[in-house]
């Protein structure tokens, strides 16, 4: 029972800690924070998935994070009247059929050896199929993205409800989860580790640069709310401070409600023999596939889980930004960050990954202004000693942040390797004496 | 005639630039995980710490008044180097020997080696700001145009004083470590233990001195990667940690734990990003008229803004088809 003591004890200790932030920092701050740390708790809960339950070694969280964002952005974006009034909508169906046709090429040349061609020849076609279906595709692709970005600019949105966008991040995500799995997870660790940041990386430079399809660095905003924003509350007649206290409190209540439920099923499935099929594949994926279990597909399962929660996490993040921008997403903001929160957190147990999100953010968060406070400090101590004040103080300490982050998973590597809340093993009743 | 020597300075000239820094990363990446068996992350923050601390030497030098006739930066490379050596020893003590010492999963030293990195950059950004700098403040780049003097040509070819030392540099780097691993008594042992640690161990090698010596080379290399690519180009904070990926698949594609291998895979990787970018209806100007018009001014593979994700195609090809890298890899 010392686990859930220890665990119960962490919980107060950090609601103490949000207490004293908002104290410090005012309410709207505090709200603010806790918005975007349920939201990256939501993420640490899908990499928890993939890491703690699965043992997958995801490193392109930053890829589902920005899809879960794109996604958001295209569902509940209003709609361009501009474009669907051009021949874009026509120019967009040729290159769907381009693709298709492109794809019909890859298949077939993939059938070949059941019709007797192998060897040599199978390889040549194979080959040949996708430089063919490239070349298709680009011969469409191309005069369309110019003449939409001529034109209308971007395609714009679909003017849904914003639920629906965080549901399709999910989706979307969940299918590109799909082909990344397909491809790398029969890789080993580290390879898996570098295919996955690779992917990552492809997903930032397609995004960053279809701006017919994403408005790319120019950015899209505003992205809408699922609840009213501080400008409806002023409108309804409160002032602008308590505006945006309603305004974050109601956002940061819908955001609870999907994190809550989000932990509610994991922790189930987790405790269900579906956990246990995953915990064995984890641990031994060997003895797992002789017992009969098809550890390929598990895996693709659990990768697909996971994914889905991170682009839910990354759309919601997106619309409580109100503006998408693909030039604003870093490896170390969205992918290292995350694998923090789960390693100090707690890998394998959920609670743990939700605390390291929480806890994580708002250290990732406060070490900007207490580093400047102390650079302040410091800076007058030299002043009045007669040496020069520190430069560029603002600067400066808002890159402390990042060496805070490595130094806290280093101690912990060293000193909590298995996070501040550890996996629970259950051992069977029946063996104690 | 000028065509081709446009694609002579596009392609060859930058692809072998690259490739250079690709090569000459790789090395480091591929010996520390043929010794300690894991994917080493920081390795473009010690290219970029190596980077800055040539760069300092520099600025004292300019202090002091000296003057030399090759660029400061390169002058003062060997110290630099002893310096990050020294570096890459002490970040091993305190970061990953404890580590091992507790007989840690590979996993583990990667996650650490991730927290190494954003601690560099941390530190980096804390002391030299996030601003670009330049070697070349002091002293002029020198820029070599020959003129080619037959066919007409109007058009020269073009390199830098820093890119002709960068390929001799990775050229006697390359030599130096073959003879190295080929004929000296620690380039044996290291072998030995990248092909068994255990057998290396009981065997009588003494491992622990393997490790250090492999660190000291692999910040060695850092440095000098990292010293000329800032040459090359300029320094910032963020110098290498933006090509720590095409390192990393350059190493993957030559096979993990294989030093030619990863000099192979370095030059692989450079000329596929230029000749990939590289617009190919270039070199069908001169032949305009006798060619139908269909044929789009623009040829080249993929738009200059994917370049990077060349370097990722080729890792995916790579680790489907021949998932040990063109050489066959180290085993673990």
């Amino acid at each position: 029972m010392s686990s859930i003591r220890r665990a119960s004890y962490l919980y107060l200790s950090l609601f103490a800690l949000i207490i004293g932030v908002g104290l410090l920092m005012g309410v709207p701050f505090t709200i603010r924070l806790c918005v975007e740390a349920a939201a990256y708790s939501l993420i640490a809960l899908g990499l928890n998935i993939q890491w703690g339950y699965g043992g997958l070694f995801n490193f392109g969280i930053m890829g589902f994070v920005m899809i879960g964002g794109f996604a958001v952005t295209f569902i509940s974006v209003p709609i361009n009247v501009e474009f669907w009034n051009s021949d874009g909508p026509l120019m967009l169906f040729r290159v769907i059929v381009a693709a298709g046709i492109g794809a019909l090429l890859v298949i077939g040349a993939n059938k070949l050896p059941k019709i007797g061609i192998s060897g040599k020849a199978y390889r040549v076609a194979q080959v040949m199929a996708w430089i063919a279906a490239y070349i298709i595709y680009r011969s469409q692709i191309d005069p369309a993205a110019n003449y939409i970005e001529s034109t209308a600019g971007f395609v714009g949105g679909l003017g849904l409800p914003v639920v629906f966008g965080w549901a399709f991040g999910g989706i979307l995500a969940a299918i590109i989860a799909y082909i990344i799995g397909k491809i790398c997870l029969g890789l080993r660790t580290d390879y898996l580790a570098i295919a996955t940041i690779g992917v990552s990386e492809i997903i930032r430079a397609l995004i960053k640069n279809m701006d017919w399809l994403t408005r790319g660095t120019l950015t899209v905003s505003p992205v809408p709310w699922p609840v009213p924003k501080p400008q409806d509350f002023q409108i309804m007649g409160s002032e602008t401070l308590q505006s945006f206290v309603f305004a974050r409190a109601s956002y940061l209540a819908v955001v609870l409600i999907v994190v809550i439920g989000a932990l509610f099923l994991i922790q189930r499935a987790y405790n269900g023999p579906w956990g246990r099929m995953m915990r064995a594949i984890r641990d031994n994926h060997i003895s797992a596939a002789s017992m009969g279990k098809n550890v390929k597909s598990r895996q693709l399962e659990i990768f697909i889980f996971g994914a889905v929660l991170i682009g839910i996490g990354g759309a919601i993040l997106t619309s409580f930004a109100q503006i998408f921008d693909p030039g604003g997403y870093q490896p170390i903001n969205h992918t290292f960050v995350i694998w923090v929160m789960v390693i100090v957190g707690g890998a394998g147990n959920n609670y743990g990954a939700l605390f390291g999100g929480i806890f994580i953010y708002i250290v990732w968060v406060l070490s900007e202004p207490v580093s400047q406070a102390l650079f302040i400090s410091i800076s007058e101590f030299s002043t009045n000693m007669g040496w020069s004040a520190i430069p560029e103080i603002e600067s400066r300490s808002l890159q402390m942040r990042v060496f805070v982050l490595g130094l806290v998973i280093t101690l912990a590597l060293r000193y909590a390797p298995r996070g501040l809340i550890p996996e629970v093993i259950e051992q069977d009743i029946k063996e104690k004496p | 005639m000028n065509e081709l020597i446009f694609f002579f300075n596009k392609v060859i000239i930058s692809g072998a630039v690259l490739g250079s820094i690709y090569a000459l990363g790789a090395i480091g990446i591929t010996l520390i995980f043929g010794i300690l068996r894991f994917a080493h992350f920081a390795h473009g923050d010690m290219m970029t710490l190596g980077a800055f601390v040539t760069f300092v030497l520099v600025a004292a030098a300019s202090a002091l008044g000296l003057s030399a006739p090759l660029p400061m930066g390169f002058m003062v490379l060997p110290l630099a180097m002893i310096i990050a050596s020294a570096m890459a020893l002490g970040i091993d003590k305190g970061f990953y020997a404890p580590l091992r010492a507790r007989g840690a999963k590979p996993v583990t030293l990667l996650i650490a080696s991730i927290g190494v990195t954003l601690m560099i950059q941390g530190l980096i950004r804390l002391f030299f700001g996030v601003k670009s700098r330049t070697f070349f403040a002091q002293e002029p780049k020198n820029i070599f145009r020959i003129e080619v003097p037959f066919f007409d040509a109007t058009r020269k070819i073009t390199i830098t004083e820093p890119q002709i030392l960068m390929i001799l540099v990775t050229i006697v780097a390359v030599i130096a470590l073959h003879f190295f691993l080929t004929k000296s008594k620690f380039g044996k042992a290291m072998r030995a233990m990248a092909d068994n640690a255990d057998l290396a161990q009981i065997s009588g090698i003494n491992t622990k001195l393997v490790i250090r010596v492999t660190w000291i080379i692999a910040g060695a290399l850092a440095c000098l990667a990292g010293t000329m690519l800032a040459l090359d180009v300029t320094l910032k904070p963020d110098l290498a940690f933006n090509i720590v990926l095409p390192i990393f698949a350059a190493a993957i594609v030559g096979g993990l734990g294989h030093a030619y291998g990863a000099i192979a895979g370095g030059f692989l990787v450079g000329f596929a990003e230029t000749m990939a970018v590289f617009n190919w209806a270039i070199l069908l100007r001169p032949f305009r008229e006798n060619l139908p018009a269909w044929i789009p001014n623009d040829l080249s593979i993929v738009p200059t803004e994917y370049k990077l994700t060349v370097a990722f195609v080729i890792l995916v090809i790579v680790l489907l088809i021949k998932p040990t890298g063109i050489f066959k890899g180290a085993s673990s």
